[in-house]
């Protein structure tokens, strides 16, 4: 089972293509679009929002996350919210629409809980991790040094595989220096073809990590 | 005497015909620090209120006031549907099954809306927005209470949220759309503040 979302905004285009970006990097999260009007106008409807949320509700996940854009967006998100019978099974993530929902549609998948997929939606606004150096103290417990092979490099797709399989390893990751468990972050590196990250682990699961993203890296992603 | 089910049927009438006569100037003046949209919404938020209460006659003020938070929140479209839903909800929780409603229940069921605007759109006073025409509505309706006479409490509550909307000219926006326009924003009257004054004294003249 994994989490499932709602989008909330005031275009019904919006939602609905905020929805398809991340369903292509989250094929098995339920994502629901609710944008717009009952009348197809910019603007957005309780009952609209509210039919998302039962239709979520009712197909059995993990708890329900719900991503919006602005102003009355979020209100009706809040008050759609309080008319649930559970409300404490959604949470609303405060975040920026399509980054955000493609960072909690990444680790829905991965299979994070609730409160998992609300803070990876959030983690896109904080500032990238704290440089290295701040951790020199404490040496990883596992490296590794890859290659980006694929023509492509460090794109949205790599770095939503990278995020995505190390949400579900309990190890702190850091690649070139940032948490590779932030898509953003990967993404920011800008690393192209060619571009050796150095990988750093520490955690129970440190060694699977670092295998988990040699296997991943140096087969270029399953990408030419 | 106080207020019953037909107040609240007047009062939410009157709302709908203030809506459709000012929507023109809710429209003007929500032009130049919003996107232009109050008037028709609330119009149309309205309208489909007359439909609902057409529909299903509440036999409570409660009730009645429950479906327009409903209506409003569904049709209203901008973020005035949620804020003035949740002012008609919170006020309809607080006159639950009442049949006659007393002047100190009025002024508590305004308070209770006013605090649900407050508390959904997280506005304070000064922020140029409709809690600056709904929070001295509020104060000169607990004033008046004190005389057990709701003509009294309408009555105040209409005039002190006139004077509110009038307030909001000089005023910095710091919520909502018009926020963006920052120094821009001063000079215009908020069109929210606007839209309570002529609701608030739609609630009066529904007692008259």
């Amino acid at each position: 089972m994994t989490v499932n979302l709602v989008v909330v905004s005031h275009s019904d285009k919006i939602a609905d293509g905020a929805a398809e970006l991340a369903a292509q990097m989250a094929p098995d999260v339920l994502i629901l679009p609710a944008g717009g009007t009952d009348d197809g106008r910019i603007g957005t409807s309780l009952e609209r929002v509210m039919a998302a949320l039962e239709q979520a509700g009712d197909a059995n996940g993990d708890g329900i996350v719900v991503l919006t854009d602005l102003g009355s967006a979020v209100m009706t998100a809040e008050s759609a919210v309080e008319f649930m019978a559970d409300p404490s099974s959604v949470l609303l993530a405060d975040a920026p629409l399509v980054e955000g929902l493609v960072a909690a549609a990444v680790a829905a998948q991965a299979g994070a809980a609730a409160e998992g997929v609300k803070e990876a939606a959030e983690a896109v606004y904080r500032p990238p991790a704290a440089p290295q150096h701040a951790h020199e103290h404490r040496p990883p417990e596992a490296t590794g040094d890859f290659e980006l092979v694929n023509q492509a490099g460090m794109h949205a797709r790599p770095a939503a595989k990278i995020a995505g399989g190390l949400s579900g390893l309990d190890a702190e990751v850091t690649l070139n220096g940032v948490d590779g468990a932030s898509m953003t972050e990967l993404m920011m590196l800008g690393a192209a073809k060619g571009t050796v990250l150095h990988v750093e682990a520490s955690g129970p699961d440190a060694a699977k990590a670092v295998d988990y993203l040699r296997g991943l890296i140096t087969a270029g992603f399953g990408e030419p | 005497m106080g207020l019953d089910v037909n107040w609240a049927l007047r009062w939410l009438t009157l709302s709908a015909q203030a809506m459709a006569e000012h929507r023109e100037e809710l429209i003007e003046l929500d032009r130049p620090i919003g996107d232009s949209d109050h008037g028709e919404n609330m119009d149309r938020g309205f309208k489909a209120v007359m439909v609902k209460l057409a529909e299903v006659p509440p036999e409570t003020a409660g009730a009645a006031l429950k479906l327009t938070a409903m209506t409003l929140m569904s049709k209203v479209g901008g973020a005035a549907g949620p804020l003035y839903g949740t002012a008609f909800l919170r006020a309809a929780t607080a006159l639950g099954e009442t049949a006659d409603i007393d002047a100190a229940t009025l002024a508590s069921a305004f308070q209770a809306a006013r605090d649900g605007i407050v508390a959904r759109g997280k506005a304070e006073s000064g922020d140029k927005t409709m809690v600056d025409a709904w929070t001295p509505a509020v104060d000169a309706a607990a004033a008046a209470a004190g005389d057990s006479d709701v003509h009294k409490v309408l009555a105040a509550a209409a005039e002190a949220a006139e004077a509110g909307a009038v307030s909001t000219d000089p005023m910095l926006a710091r919520k909502g759309r018009a926020s963006y326009l920052g120094e821009r924003s001063i000079g215009h009257r908020d069109p929210g503040a606007v839209s309570s004054a002529l609701i608030l004294r739609a609630a009066a003249g529904a007692a008259e």
